[in-house]
């Protein structure tokens, strides 16, 4: 491939709306109130309709013919480039918002910047998004808040969701070999540099939602190099199930 | 208030139905509208949140990017329907809470063809072809319904099922235009269910008790067997442009009545389905009372401080 630093780069952010999306989705219909049911599919739509996007972008990269479809089912595992923290599962309301919000604050972060891409692909696709994602963040930002200031029992819920991903936030600012050379040429983003802003912003939130800042020594990593956690593949088995049933069809 | 006095309110009432004025939450009403109303609305609404669980088990699955999309979109919407819906039968004077503890106790009913089970996704094609394109032809004749708050719920809500509708009939097309296995998945969604799409415009007229009343109240505005004719003379030849075979020997075009004749509907099965011993009955209501009650903490929490802010901001004034 001709530009595989930049088609490894658009999997490195397009994954993580893939991922999570599909997350999302398994959701629909089981929501704690119809409002947060219809809020989730939504951003489901919102991140599925970016990954489209990115990856009819890649597709073009590729230039092997393969389209969006074959990015999104046709890899294996260890293919996959999302961060550890968008395939953890839907454990209950507060680890979706947990999850939800340690990603959009990132996702925020990184988007602003990507405007500023030398590459107007990737330019537009970010400011398309933008507009999506900051209705993402204060959706996830305003129940961490609730959950947070809430009850005793939500307080306490939350904490312990926040708390177990927590682990999975350091790895959001960790640079891969495709990002290094994609910032050089001012296409990519330098995430290394996104990390205070990002714990500022998160801090302040979890403080004014009455919640600790969770201290930590050790995170986990591995998404980024396609090292994942047990449970991307079960994900994977339902995203790519009709793909892998009926190959070759169109639908 | 007298008797004499209620007459009248009653026959001014009668009289503004008949003139097609449109009757809003603080207008006099007997209480039998009132009820009937409720119990209609709030059913609605129940099916399009239960609704949302057939279709739902497929988003997960869809076998494209475009296809997920799109039925997340209409998942979607469904939720979107049962919320005006909901709304539209709090206006009589029902919470939602309480219609909730109606569903979930089983005292409230909910569209039957929601107990059918999604196998495949040609039922995501199935399902909006046949589904929502019975519900449109009942919902059509609900947007000229006697009171406001539904009928304008109605209009927007068909709008968005006319929408359904045509995305599911071209899954089905993609389905029937592609190879082999597709066309067979197809056939098999349109096997399993037509006859119960059939079921859902409710029993035959001289079995339906309400269909009287509600004529009068323009919440019907033709019975239920005209409405189940009308849907199959519509169906039949979409389904022979997908070059499908609608599974019933006795169907044949009557030339007499200018629409197809057919066959008996298993009456058993609605009933016994209706009864709540269809196939998924159980499974549905266990889904939907599990998001309840796994969410109660979430709507307590947000009750709480909903509470606080208002207390701080009460101060603040103070």
């Amino acid at each position: 491939m001709k530009n595989e630093n930049l088609y490894n780069y658009i999997l490195g952010i397009a994954d993580n709306n893939l991922i999570l999306g599909q997350r999302l989705g398994e959701l629909c219909g089981h929501g704690p109130t119809l409002e947060t049911d219809i809020a989730c599919t939504n951003i489901s739509l919102d991140l599925l309709g970016q990954v489209r996007s990115f990856y009819q972008y890649a597709a073009k990269i590729a230039g092997d013919g393969r389209k969006e479809d074959d990015i999104a089912m046709l890899r294996k595992e260890r293919d996959y480039l999302n961060v550890l923290l968008v395939e953890q599962p839907n454990t209950d309301f507060g680890y979706t918002i947990a999850r939800q919000f340690l990603f959009d604050v990132y996702h925020f972060l990184m988007l602003t910047e990507l405007e500023k891409s030398q590459d107007l692909t990737l330019s537009a696709i970010a400011t398309k998004s933008l507009k999506e994602v900051s209705y993402h963040k204060r959706f996830s930002s305003d129940w961490i808040k609730r959950l947070g200031d809430g009850t005793s029992e939500s307080h306490d819920r939350i904490q312990m969701a926040i708390n177990d991903l927590w682990t999975y936030t350091d790895e959001l600012f960790h640079q891969t070999e495709a990002d290094k050379v994609m910032v050089a040429e001012g296409i990519g983003v330098d995430v290394t540099k996104l990390k205070d802003d990002y714990y500022n912003q998160v801090g302040n939130i979890l403080e004014e939602a009455t919640l600790e800042i969770p201290e930590r020594k050790y995170f986990q990593k591995g998404g980024k190099q396609g090292i994942h956690t047990e449970h991307l593949g079960y994900l994977l088995a339902e995203l790519q199930y009709m793909q892998r049933a009926y190959p070759n069809m169109e639908w | 208030m007298s008797e004499e006095q209620i007459k009248n309110l009653e026959e001014q009432f009668e009289a503004r139905i008949l003139r097609d004025d449109k009757i809003e939450p603080k207008d006099w009403m007997p209480e039998k509208y009132r009820q009937t109303h409720i119990r209609q609305i709030s059913q609605h609404a129940h099916s399009e949140i239960v609704g949302m669980l057939p279709e739902g088990n497929w988003i997960t699955r869809a076998p494209s990017l475009r296809r997920k999309v799109a039925l997340l979109a209409k998942v979607q919407d469904e939720g979107g329907h049962g919320l005006y819906l909901y709304s539209a039968a709090e206006t009589l004077g029902i919470s939602r809470d309480e219609m909730f503890d109606q569903l979930h106790t089983g005292k409230a009913k909910y569209s039957s063809i929601f107990n059918y089970p999604a196998l495949t996704w040609a039922d995501m094609g199935a399902i909006g072809w046949l589904v929502d394109g019975a519900a449109i032809i009942n919902q059509v004749a609900l947007c000229g319904t006697s009171y406001g708050p539904y009928a304008r719920a109605m209009v927007r809500i068909c709008k968005e099922e006319s929408f359904h509708q045509r995305q599911g009939y071209e899954i089905m097309l993609k389905l029937a235009n592609g190879a082999p296995e597709q066309k067979d998945m197809a056939q098999d969604a349109l096997n399993r269910f037509w006859w119960p799409s059939l079921m859902m415009f409710g029993p035959k007229d001289d079995e339906s008790p309400h269909t009287a009343q509600s004529m009068k109240w323009k919440l019907k505005r033709k019975t239920n067997d005209d409405l189940r004719q009308q849907f199959i003379d519509q169906t039949v030849p979409q389904a022979d442009i997908l070059g499908l075979t609608i599974p019933d020997p006795d169907l044949k075009w009557n030339e007499a009545k200018q629409g197809y004749d057919f066959g008996e509907i298993d009456w058993d099965e609605f009933w016994q389905v209706v009864k709540g011993h269809g196939p998924c009955n159980k499974e549905r209501m266990k889904a939907r009372v599990n998001a309840w009650e796994n969410g109660a903490w979430v709507r307590d929490a947000a009750m709480a401080y909903a509470d606080k802010k208002s207390e701080l901001k009460n101060k603040q004034a103070v």
